[in-house]
């Protein structure tokens, strides 16, 4: 037969194969930031509505040079760090409880079943009363936040864990400890990490919630009281902070899952 | 039963009137019955059967990673203490995928607190025998299935266990690959003279490697025939060509295509 355009099947395998391109991800920040600078120049936006991007890096400045930000900054931190750890710390153990003991396994699943879908932030005035105003209950709204997507995402990465390994292990004599320290931890290590993207940011949420009532320093309370006092600037300067202590997280993680899953 | 142990001589492996029943929900299952063998220090038996026979079950027994409901296995220990029993290679690739090849091989040694030196240098050893020495500080999903399986087989080696046991070990591989493989076993094991029970469901695979096949029947496990391989060693690919191994896979054939039949008219 000759070779036709009828005859010749056409490449049609295209597509559905997007690419990651860091370098558009910033353009295209870069380009929303240029388009409200120009709006705020051209006088669309009003001030009040969205104070211009100068504006709010002028507070930013303001903020930083007077020394609120870094005092803010510090006790917001100083909360996430603890309420984080905290959370994590519990949630991993009691995620790998229930992934590997029986006696565990069911009345966790109900308790994560129920506690999960409640939002935390309903809770918070539980928290104060339970454990105080000042400190305690921000740590508690934070942690118990962070606790529930560790546990899920531990167990499920210890369930996951392939049984051969486990069965390779036994075939070696390994005790139940190091099975769980030399086969499961490391098996579960990327679903625990990937569980961190989630509570980091969950962290950084209930940090703002817990701050919104009654508390006098950190980021969450000087973003209220801007809002109050209608400087919208200040306002918009604490949001761009908290994006920017996120964005910090994720690259901490980055740097934490390229190091300990190298083997990927 | 086929216990063919000269006199005096202590089996490396004694398993006796071993079963094994699984209750299910429709009552008992006997997935092993009442099989024995005897297998001699040095002796490679391969036991082969039709699909879901117990063979599998009946070498997890030995490993200790089954329970026995019946009978009993010993394994005899040597003269060196501290040296494990057994080492088994699985048929699904049964290595960390977050160590690297060499630190795969030298697992068991690890867990048996050998130091990080002497550990890689036996590791090192054994991946330099099977080819593998420049992949040492590959991770597993950078190489391919039959390196994977080298790594396993190695790894069980190189801890040099008292005996070695294989649960279709070239299972998962493609036919070329297997046959690169079977060579390779013949090679080391011609040279180490372990210890070895083999599960395998090719034929061609259990008369190459073994001194002896053991045939089980379909489900419930039983002993069916035992069959001597008197093919001369060294043996190679080769040896699958010569008269006397057509021979022995003819006479074990007739036997097992019965059982294979059987098994299939009684799952209908």
């Amino acid at each position: 037969m000759r070779a036709t355009p009828e005859t010749i099947v056409p490449f049609r395998a295209k597509g559905f194969a997007p690419r990651s391109n860091p370098v558009m991800g910033a353009a295209s920040i870069a380009a929303l930031v240029g388009l409200w600078q120009l709006g705020s120049s051209l006088g669309w936006i009003s001030p009040v509505f969205l104070p211009a991007p100068h504006e709010v890096a002028g507070a930013i400045y303001r903020m930083a040079v007077s020394g609120e930000l870094w005092r803010h900054l510090s006790v917001s931190l100083w909360r996430i760090v603890l309420g984080w750890t905290l959370g994590t710390v519990v949630g991993v153990a009691a995620g790998f409880a229930m992934g590997l003991f029986t006696l565990a396994r069911s009345p966790m699943q109900a308790f994560v079943g129920i506690l999960f879908p409640v939002p935390k932030i309903a809770l918070v005035p539980l928290f104060i009363i339970w454990f105080g105003i000042d400190e305690g209950s921000k740590i508690a709204t934070i942690a118990i936040g962070v606790f529930f997507p560790t546990v899920i995402s531990t167990a499920a990465g210890v369930e996951a864990v392939q049984k051969n390994l486990i069965r390779l292990g036994q075939s070696f004599n390994l005790s139940r400890w190091s099975i769980i320290t030399k086969i499961i931890l490391p098996g579960a290590l990327p679903s625990i990490l990937a569980g961190f993207r989630i509570t980091l940011s969950v962290s950084i949420l209930l940090l703002v919630a817990a701050e919104m009532i009654g508390a006098q320093e950190g980021l969450g309370a000087y973003i209220i009281r801007a809002g109050d006092l209608f400087q919208t600037d200040s306002l918009i300067g604490g949001v761009v902070i908290l994006a920017a202590l996120g964005l910090l997280f994720v690259g901490l993680l980055g740097l934490a899952e390229r190091r300990l899953l190298r083997w990927r | 039963m086929d216990a063919q142990v000269s006199a005096g001589q202590v089996p490396k492996i004694a398993a006796r009137n071993v079963s094994r029943i699984y209750q299910t929900v429709d009552g008992d299952m006997v997935a092993v019955d009442d099989f024995s063998l005897d297998v001699t220090d040095g002796e490679f038996v391969c036991v082969v059967g039709p699909s879901g026979c117990g063979k599998s079950t009946f070498l997890r027994m030995i490993a200790g990673l089954d329970t026995i409901s019946a009978g009993s296995i010993q394994i005899a220990p040597g003269g060196v203490p501290g040296k494990p029993l057994n080492s088994v290679v699985f048929q699904e690739y049964a290595i960390f995928p977050w160590k690297t090849v060499i630190d795969n091989v030298a697992f068991g040694l690890e867990m048996r607190g050998i130091a990080r030196k002497e550990r890689l240098e036996t590791a090192r050893y054994w991946l330099d025998r099977v080819g593998l020495g420049k992949f040492a500080g590959y991770y597993p999903h950078q190489i391919s299935g039959g390196m994977k399986q080298r790594v396993s087989i190695v790894r069980a080696l190189a801890n040099d266990p008292e005996v070695l046991l294989m649960d279709e070990p070239l299972g998962a591989l493609d036919a070329q690959t297997r046959v690169v493989l079977q060579e390779e076993l013949l090679r080391i094991w011609e040279e180490t003279r372990k210890t070895v029970v083999y599960i395998t469901h090719s034929l061609d695979e259990a008369v190459l490697l073994g001194d002896r096949v053991i045939l089980m029947t379909a489900q419930p496990g039983r002993h069916l025939a035992t069959f001597d391989i008197d093919l001369p060693r060294p043996r190679s690919i080769e040896t699958a060509n010569t008269p006397r191994f057509v021979e022995h896979r003819a006479l074990i054939w007739e036997k097992l295509s019965q059982e294979v039949k059987r098994a299939m008219e009684q799952n209908q």
